[in-house]
């Protein structure tokens, strides 16, 4: 094992992904540190959902290793993992509409692994001060932003370790990618470790440090995120 | 019509809809959280009367007091809820994954495994529980006698509603219930376990089944047929209040509960027609109901072996369909009368299930009520011989088009909708034609049907009557064959397949799909045509549940996608009950453990099954 | 006569406006390419020009005649064939399969009760499926085909209506690089030849500016640039709102890596 390894929060090796007969994931492998924040970058189809739903378990999916704060999870149900301190925030958002914000938020909550619970519903609505100002309505009058930042904020519930998130800048205006931004670093200084997929690579710039670049369901670059950027130009 | 009458009526409609309501939430909060149509559902009800019957005398005998009365009704509801707990645990668990066919056809083994159970322990008569202590009278209002009892379960129904509610809305188990209800996957990937939740839903269902049931003692009687009927009512009022919804299912409960009382005193015959036209009615404006949603992912009723190719049929084929009808041909030499008489059964059921598989394998369109077609077909041959003199022959060219005119009126309605909508409504349709068949007496002969359908005089010998029979289905299950394998077929799995697809190529999916229900529909109502000529009589239980569901049985034993599925299904299930008939009534827990048998260990049947063994073989062979 | 002519069109979903004033034309024989970031409004509009969804205003027309709140059985019989972002069909048929369907539609022939359908409309399917490079997989059932021959198929079964326009929603996605020069190539050259017009979306640029007549840019429903793709290429509005943010396949060579599939 490479020292590289056992730090490694999730560690993938070798994830291939199955939507009914056809694979959509070729041997993908990635490692994610303790509180690092790695981008996930490739364009639509690219496979970057398919990643973390394969992850998640919430489709087909089979795998030569892959761990979660050193547990195998190839085999567990998807509310295993998430208990295991591995939240996921999808990129459709998912809220449940016939909730209201509180309640959307009490569905994320778990009981704190270390015993520390860091994010309680007051500290969400400090960060997201939206949240707290609509807290008793209905979540399906919420605009995108919003509804953006109750999917982060629900994750959040459940104290993880790491997060995985889906698109959190898709679809938003400039000043509502800000504040997702802002709640990134937030959770970065939890100590949380964050796997980001983007198409905003100027975005995903902003917080991770790494990138991973995916394409036709296999990642093709694995280095500095300012590495990708020069690249590209 | 007076006030005081019409004060009456309102109260009686209020009553009837706390006791809808009460069961039907159950039947929707299940229905939410799991996406299964819970058939057994009635026969929770059914046990929580009968663990209220039970109960009740012992307890009252403590105490002869009011609380006494109500603790009994807890009890047995909170028994029930944990015969619901168990049923979770041990069969519903398994199959959440499963196409909705099968677990239709799970929860209704369980139905007919409960049903004999209930026989067994409690006696096939009719049990009167202990009326309520202090409840017994009846109170004047505006002049009119409203009985006390009437007043209580009028105040239960709000009482169980806000109840309810505060579950839902104040407890972290109602707040992820319903979050399951909107998006079962999401629930689970922030960390919570479905099994609990499911196991817990279907313990707040089966205890309000069972409370309902056991408000009923002090009114009816419990007896072992109370949870068909109760089934389709609640069926209803969560169709029409929107699957999933327990809002919904106060509103329709009240809307119905109004309908039933008024209907009943102005136009005594008509309510359950009132009740279908108000069911369409709603889906065709709202086709999730009232207060529901559409389903979140596409929610469509997968056939139990998934969509496999239509293999253009090979000479091998040919030539062992040649054998099996050259067998059929050679076993009246063979058999005996009995045995040519349960023959001549499985030919004509062989063709009413042919009839299904085309519907439900090809169109995608999964009828829950087929028995509808079969008894139109043996009504309108038996109606025609008996009222108005039509020979046989006239008789059995009469049933298809009275069948196919039955499918046509229905299937407008029916088409529009789609997977558990619209295999709920045909539930209901079958359920209407069902009432009327038992309650127009004078045409229909009620109960009692009408006897004395006995064939042409040439076709009288038993003998004749089975090539008489085995003509028919065989060249009916050919020509319905050839639709299958002629671009109307093709177009139909195409709707089936893709419907968006269809319509981008300039097929018209609603009318190919209503074609294909009216073929069905005829040669379902031919089938029961030629079942009324071999019985001599027809009585209404050839449409109920129990018929229908026999149909899909055999499709699920004989399997839906091959040619022979549906011969051999009807072979299987027939004997199978020629069998166990002499048990007594055992034969329908043998029939409700084989469903359930099958469903867990061999989902696409027994000619499904070999041929996927000998698709398996052949690969393997091909491979090495 | 203007193949088809969209004016004004308007589309909310609850409130939210997924078109806004969108109005374009396309002529015979030309490629005009739908651009833009994810929910921008591309699949809305091609949806509303294929029926599946009715505007809240605008127009719609095709050779003149409204197609506008028509079913899109009633549009495909007028010459609108289709292709799905994601891709739709028979998934319990063969590639050839599929094809005749679409052919014996066209025939007017699905309602036939007697004859076998297994060989009707076969030869004529079996040469779509060569013109779009899938000969070899003809037989095989659709839901085991990879998804850039699904792709094909689609195309088979869109071209089998004779259409005079071509709605294509990311016809080369799935594709490997080599497959989606060539099918954008053959695409190119039955619109020449048959004077075909081709509306479609592509996330790959280099499809878009390699072979598209007129190019354009979508934003949050609203079309903000239009022009040749030199001219969209140049517009330093798309340039920050769009192609900036795009990882394209100019880098893709630098990694040595060159993709899957």
């Amino acid at each position: 094992m490479t020292p590289g390894q056992t730090s490694a929060i999730l560690d993938v090796r070798g994830l291939d992904a199955f939507y009914g007969q056809a694979q959509s994931l070729f041997g993908v492998s990635l490692q994610i540190a303790r509180g690092e924040a790695v981008a996930l970058v490739g364009r639509n189809g690219a496979g970057k959902s398919t990643v973390m739903k394969a992850i998640m378990g919430l489709i087909d999916r089979r795998a030569q290793a892959m761990t979660f704060a050193g547990h195998d999870i190839r085999t567990r149900p998807t509310h295993h993992i998430a208990r295991l301190g591995l939240g996921y925030v999808p990129e459709e958002r998912r809220i449940f509409t016939d909730l209201t914000v509180a309640e959307n938020l009490e569905v994320g909550r778990l009981p704190a692994r270390g015993g520390r619970q860091i994010w309680t519903s007051t500290r969400l609505y400090e960060i997201f001060p939206n949240l707290g100002e609509m807290a008793r309505r209905s979540a399906g009058h919420m605009s995108g932003g919003e509804q953006q930042m109750l999917s982060i904020a629900r994750t959040l519930m459940g104290n993880p370790d790491a997060v995985l998130l889906d698109e959190p800048s898709e679809g938003l205006s400039p000043l509502i990618v800000e504040q997702m931004g802002q709640a990134i670093v937030e959770m970065k200084r939890e100590g949380i470790a964050v796997l980001l997929s983007e198409q905003n690579l100027a975005f995903a710039a902003t917080v991770a440090e790494r990138a991973l670049r995916i394409e036709t369901g296999a990642i093709t670059f694995d280095g500095p995120i300012e590495q990708l950027m020069d690249r590209i130009g | 019509m007076s006030l005081s009458f019409m004060i009456a009526q309102f109260l009686n409609g209020l009553a009837s809809a706390s006791s809808l309501f009460i069961v039907a939430s159950g039947l929707t909060i299940v229905f939410g959280v799991t996406r299964i149509v819970n058939f057994a559902h009635g026969s929770l009800y059914m046990l929580g009367a009968y663990f209220a019957v039970t109960l009740m005398q012992p307890l009252l005998d403590l105490s002869r007091s009011f609380p006494m009365f109500l603790l009994g009704l807890l009890v047995a509801a909170a028994l029930t809820g944990l015969v619901g707990l168990c049923i979770e645990v041990v069969l519903l668990r398994r199959v959440y994954r499963a196409p909705e066919l099968l677990q239709l056809l799970i929860t209704f083994g369980l139905v007919l495994v409960i049903e004999d159970l209930v026989v067994r322990i409690w006696g096939p008569l009719e049990l009167l529980g202990p009326r309520a202590p202090g409840l017994r009278g009846a109170i004047t209002i505006a002049g009119s006698q409203v009985p006390s009892y009437d007043l209580f379960l009028i105040a239960m129904g709000p009482l169980v509603f806000g109840l309810v509610w505060l579950v839902l809305h104040r407890t972290r188990f109602g707040i992820l219930v319903r979050a399951a209800t909107q998006d079962r996957d999401m629930v689970a990937a922030l960390g919570v376990n479905q099994s609990l939740l499911f196991t817990g839903a279907l313990f707040l269902g089966g205890a309000l089944a069972g409370f309902g049931g056991a408000l009923q003692i002090p009114r009816a009687a419990a007896s072992p047929q109370m949870d068909i009927a109760i089934l389709t009512d609640a069926f209803v009022v969560t169709v029409i209040g929107g699957m999933g919804s327990v809002p919904g299912a106060a509103l329709a409960a009240l809307i119905i509960g109004q309908l039933n009382a008024f209907g009943i005193a102005l136009l005594p015959k008509s309510t359950l027609v009132l009740v279908f036209v108000l069911m369409a009615g709603v889906l065709i404006v709202r086709p999730y109901g009232l207060l529901g949603r559409p389903e979140p992912l596409s929610l469509r009723v997968a056939v139990p072996e998934g969509f496999t190719r239509l293999m253009p049929p090979t000479p091998a084929l040919w030539l062992m369909c040649g054998l099996v009808v050259a067998a059929l041909v050679v076993l009246p030499l063979l058999a005996d009368a009995y045995s040519q008489k349960i023959a001549i059964e499985v030919l004509i059921f062989a063709l009413a299930a042919f009839a299904l598989a085309f519907l439900i394998g090809n169109g995608g369109v999964v009828s829950f009520g087929h028995a509808a077609y079969f008894g139109i077909g043996a009504y309108a041959a038996g109606l025609a011989v008996k009222r108005l003199g039509f020979g046989m022959e006239a008789a059995l060219l009469l049933a298809p088009l009275a069948g196919a005119a039955g499918a046509a009126v229905f299937g407008v309605f029916v088409v529009r909708l789609q997977g558990i909508y619209l295999a709920m409504l045909t539930l209901a349709v079958a359920q209407i034609v069902y009432a009327v068949a038992v309650q127009w007496i004078e045409v229909t002969g009620g109960d009692n049907g009408i006897v004395g359908v006995w064939p042409a005089r040439w076709a009288e010998g038993r003998v004749t009557y089975y090539y008489l029979t085995l003509g028919v289905s065989v060249t009916g299950i050919f020509v319905l064959h050839r639709m299958l394998h002629a671009p109307f077929g093709y177009a139909l799995r195409a709707a089936r397949d893709s419907a968006v697809r269809a319509d981008a190529i300039g097929l018209d999916v609603g009318r190919l799909r209503l074609l294909a229900f009216m073929i069905a529909g005829a040669a379902t109502a031919l089938a029961g045509g030629l079942y009324a000529f071999s019985k001599g009589s027809i009585d209404p239980t050839l449409l109920a549940i129990p018929q229908s569901v026999d149909f899909l049985a055999m499709l699920l034993i004989g399997g839906i996608q091959q040619i022979g599925g549906a011969l051999a299904g009807a072979a299987a299930l027939h004997l199978l009950r020629v069998w166990a008939l002499p048990l007594g009534d055992m034969w329908r827990m043998v029939l409700g453990l084989t469903i359930i048998a099958i469903v867990l260990v061999s989902p696409q049947g027994i000619v499904g099954g070999v041929a996927q063994l000998v698709q398996r073989q052949r690969r393997a062979r091909t491979s090495s | 006569m203007t193949l088809l002519v969209v004016k004004n069109l308007h589309k909310a979903f609850g409130g939210v406006a997924a078109a806004r004033d969108i109005s374009f034309e396309v002529e015979r024989g030309e490629l005009v390419a739908l651009i833009g970031p994810n929910g921008a409004g591309k699949s809305t509009t091609f949806n509303i020009v294929g029926g599946q969804l009715a505007p809240d205003r605008g127009a719609v027309e095709l050779d003149g005649v409204s197609i506008v709140h028509k079913p899109p059985r009633a549009i495909w019989r007028l010459g609108v064939g289709r292709t799905f972002q994601i891709a739709q069909t028979f998934v319990s048929m063969t590639a050839t399969e599929n094809v005749q369907m679409a052919l014996q539609s066209a025939a007017t022939a699905t309602f036939g009760l007697w004859r076998s359908a297994h060989a009707l409309k076969r030869d004529e399917a079996v040469a779509l499926l060569d013109l779009v490079g899938l000969a070899d997989s003809r037989d095989r059932s659709v839901g085991t085909l990879a998804y850039g021959d699904i792709k094909r198929v689609e195309l088979a079964i869109a071209l089998a209506g004779a259409p005079k326009l071509l709605l294509m929603d990311e016809p080369t996605a799935g594709m490997a690089r080599g497959e989606r020069g060539k099918l954008m190539q053959l695409i190119v050259s039955l619109a020449r030849q048959r004077g075909v017009g081709v509306l479609f979306t592509e996330h790959d640029m280099d499809a878009v500016f390699a072979h598209a007549s007129r190019v354009l840019v979508l934003v949050r429903g609203e079309i903000v640039a239009r022009g040749t793709p030199a001219e969209v290429q140049a517009d330093p509005l798309v340039r920050r709102m769009y192609l900036g943010t795009y990882v394209g396949a100019r880098t893709a060579g630098g990694d040595g890596a060159g993709g899957g599939a």
